[in-house]
């Protein structure tokens, strides 16, 4: 019991300081960076990591640190809020699907659902930008509708083997409406499940930001992201490795912190591992 | 001679002590019956045998079976004994077996391992394996598959898995723990006859004295990891020379004393011609809607004060009733009146009515949200009240619903995960008295309960009663323990009550063939 214990707050505390370093960084860009993103510098272009440039420089002589900087504030902005979306519509259609099990507004929530699964979302990124034109919030507007059947589909899942327990019986019981028990005791108890679905979305909307970012469809210059940076970097990285290796690992460890701080959020909620080593 | 030989065997697992001296032996065509509560390490002992146990295992001692040293072995000669020299039976017959495989592979398939015989040769010894474990071939073809079976007949296949090379040792563990009684007797004469005709040793290992007493012909009883008692089985429940024995034994056979007294002439709860129908699965596209007649027009009486049984084997339609009369779901046909008003199910039911009836489920592990404190778990039905008690009338009502089923206030503040199983029954009980309600629906609540602990929860039931003229609904399939609380006794068959009458009177005298057979296949205690 104690040694799960330990762990969780060992993930809890690795992963969430990763999360805040970046998070620290991007809301410190705002104020301050070490070079200006937004200038160019054609005489330092293509740097070598060194004292001068941490990270080095691109091929416009940008500053790789203060663009990895700026561009967390893109690559998280779009991720939570993606995430947000879908956790925000997903769950409650899920919960509502299962409340509603096997009867009309369940097939028609979930056959929506697929629906939206089966285009890719680069198709509906490509379709949204169609209409709208390219930028970071469209990316986002794709990411989340992308996300929306995810958790709808985990909640209903989830929530239909809870609604078979007796603790759901006894709260019927009690007089319980079906909208009071989805929130007081179906929902904690898909907690765990979403937090981890959720950290997983998160890392997902980090690549898929990076991917939209790299054909195009997401941030636009001269705004930073971590995908662009990927994409510039394809052409040279024979010759300047270091382009595509610093926002890579940034994507890296952002994805690594939040599925550490995930798995110990889980934990954390759980009173059967939080109370266990008493 | 001895078949197998256990001497101070001693089980330590990540360091910490769980089996400690534990001595028994079994002969050829002897049966040994192992006795303990949960916890006891009796299951450990059977596992230790077959070397099945948990990683961060460390075992000592000497296990001799037929002559050779069973601790020396390593784990691919281990291979070789398990299923082809020792044969383990587990308790859930549902889970045992692979669902996607028909009976006869899965006979088949120990077979195959041990003797490296061609299919065919091997699905004929399943073939002949399962007629001798009475599911002839005619009536039951090997292309069977599990889900096709009752639960009795599923665990004859498990037998027939552990018994197809001969094994000269089966050992079992609850085998009929998750069986209705008339299977239970069923399985259970059937182990005797293959022991009686094979000279195959047999251990037993239940917590259920009547099922051991009655099969066994020596006897170990373990607590705590040790064996506190052993014996003849036709002696140690007779002379009862330990006493922890006696626990058992009394605790086993115990009754909480309660009157007729506070029996009321006015009827409480008055189920007329009450029909619960399943729709089943189309079996054509466009074809007529089946129907699945779960509760055949049931009705009885239930009067103010009245404890009253429900008796039936699994899928009789007990706990469909017992739904219906929660307003959980809706009749077809037929009416359910509490305290004179008429009950319609689940969202037309007026909070009124819903508060006068409370339930109390089986599994004390699945019937609390593990993420809500005591506190609030037993305030849920404080919903129903109006207006809603405040929070200090609140935390008033729970402490003192906690302290009449004997825990305290600070419990309140704890988890579920942090209490046993008894005590989790203890806090369900808490949970349906808050609201004061008049009758409690008890759905097998004693049924996963060790006996000592039965014992305690059936003396809590009887006081509650008694003290609150509360009726209780008693669903379960028990026959001892129903005797043991209730007045009156309903025998539910396939959706019908076929019997009704005053407990002792059935009991004593059954009218019905059905009631006739369950009683009988009911095992006794010595001296009971």
């Amino acid at each position: 019991m104690s040694s799960t214990a330990l762990s969780f707050r060992r993930n809890l505390l690795i992963g969430g300081s990763i999360a805040l370093l970046f998070v620290l960084a991007a809301l410190l860009s705002f104020v301050w960076t070490p070079y200006d993103v937004a200038s160019l510098d054609i005489a330092n272009k293509l740097k070598k990591p060194g004292v001068d440039y941490w990270f080095g420089t691109d091929h416009f002589g940008r500053d790789i640190f203060s663009m990895i900087m700026v561009g967390a504030r893109t690559s998280i902005a779009v991720a939570i809020v993606a995430v947000g979306i879908g956790l925000l519509v997903g769950v409650p259609l899920g919960l509502a699907a299962a409340a509603w099990r096997h009867s009309p507004p369940d097939e028609l929530i979930m056959r929506g659902n697929d629906l939206v699964f089966a285009f890719p979302a680069l198709l509906i990124a490509i379709m949204i930008t169609a209409v709208f034109g390219p930028g970071a919030v469209n990316a986002i507007i794709a990411i989340g509708i992308f996300n929306i059947p995810v958790f709808a589909r985990l909640t209903r899942g989830a929530a239909l083997t809870l609604w078979t327990r007796d603790f759901i019986l006894a709260a019927r019981v009690a007089g319980k409406n079906p909208l009071r028990i989805s929130l007081e005791h179906i929902l904690p108890n898909t907690l765990n499940l979403l937090i981890v679905q959720g950290t997983i979305q998160f890392s997902l909307g980090i690549l898929a930001e990076a991917g939209l970012s790299y054909v195009g469809l997401g941030a636009q210059p001269p705004t930073p992201s971590w995908g662009r940076m990927l994409a510039e970097s394809q052409t040279m990285i024979s010759f300047a490795p270091h382009l595509a290796l610093f926002p890579g690992f940034a994507i890296l460890l952002t994805v690594l912190g939040l599925n550490l701080f995930g798995d110990g959020l889980r934990d954390y909620f759980d009173p059967r591992l939080r109370r266990g080593s008493r | 001679m001895t078949l197998l030989a256990v001497e101070n065997l001693q089980l330590k697992i990540h360091g910490q002590p769980i089996l400690h001296d534990i001595d028994f032996t079994v002969a050829p065509g002897e049966t040994l019956g192992i006795i303990g509560e949960s916890g006891s390490g009796k299951s450990l002992s059977a596992l230790s045998i077959m070397q099945l146990l948990p990683n961060g295992s460390e075992v000592s001692g000497s296990i001799i079976f037929d002559g050779g040293q069973l601790l020396d072995k390593s784990e691919r000669e281990m291979c070789d004994v398990r299923g082809d020299e020792i044969g383990m039976v587990f308790q859930e017959p549902m889970t045992a077996l692979n669902p996607v495989q028909t009976i006869g592979q899965q006979v088949a398939e120990t077979v195959a391992v041990h003797q490296r015989t061609g299919r065919r040769a091997a699905m004929k010894v399943a073939a002949q394996t399962l007629e001798r474990v009475g599911l002839p071939n005619d009536r039951f073809p090997l292309s069977r598959y599990p889900h096709e079976l009752s639960g009795g007949q599923r665990q004859r296949v498990v037998i027939a898995m552990a018994i197809a090379l001969r094994p000269r040792l089966l050992i079992c563990d609850e085998p009929t723990t998750a069986l209705d009684v008339t299977t239970q007797a069923q399985v259970i004469s059937l182990l005797k006859s293959l022991t009686a005709d094979s000279g195959m040793g047999l251990i037993l290992i239940s917590h259920d004295l009547a099922v051991v007493a009655d099969t066994a012909d020596h006897i170990v009883i373990l607590r705590h990891g040790r064996v506190v008692d052993s014996g003849p089985a036709n002696t140690i429940f007779t002379e009862l020379r330990h006493p922890y024995t006696q626990q058992l034994y009394r605790a086993s056979a115990y009754a909480p004393a309660h009157t007729r007294e506070g029996v009321d002439t006015q009827a409480l709860l008055e189920v007329r011609e009450v029909c619960r129908d399943y729709p089943l699965p189309r079996r054509t596209l466009f074809g007529s809607k089946q129907w699945f007649r779960a509760v055949d027009s049931v009705s009885f009486v239930i009067r103010r004060g009245e404890n009253v049984g429900l008796v039936g084997e699994s899928g009789c339609g007990k706990s469909t009733l017992a739904r219906a009369i929660l307003g959980l779901e809706p009749c077809q046909s037929g009416s359910i009146v509490l305290d004179g008003e008429v009950m319609y199910a689940d969202t037309g039911m007026p909070q009124s009515l819903r508060r006068k009836v409370q339930v109390v489920f089986q599994d004390p592990y699945a019937s609390f949200n593990p993420r809500h404190k005591v506190s609030r778990l037993v305030a849920e039905p404080f919903h129903l009240l109006s207006p809603v008690p405040d929070r200090n009338e609140r935390a008033r009502r729970v402490a003192e619903a906690l302290i009449s089923v004997g825990l305290t206030e600070a419990d309140g503040e704890k988890y579920i995960h942090e209490f046993s199983g008894g005590q989790r029954q203890r806090i369900a009980i808490a949970r349906a008295l808050i609201i004061r309600p008049q009758l409690i629906v008890l759905d097998e609540p004693v049924s996963a309960l060790d006996v000592s602990i039965r014992a305690q929860i059936l003396d809590l039931l009887a006081g509650l009663s008694a003290q609150l003229q509360l009726s209780y609904l008693f669903i379960s399939h028990d026959l001892s323990v129903v005797r043991a609380i209730t007045d009156r006794v309903l025998i539910m068959q396939a959706g019908k009550i076929v019997e009704q009458g005053d407990t002792e009177m059935v009991f004593n005298a059954p009218q019905h063939p059905y009631t006739k057979s369950l009683l009988a296949s009911v095992p006794r205690l010595p001296g009971s």
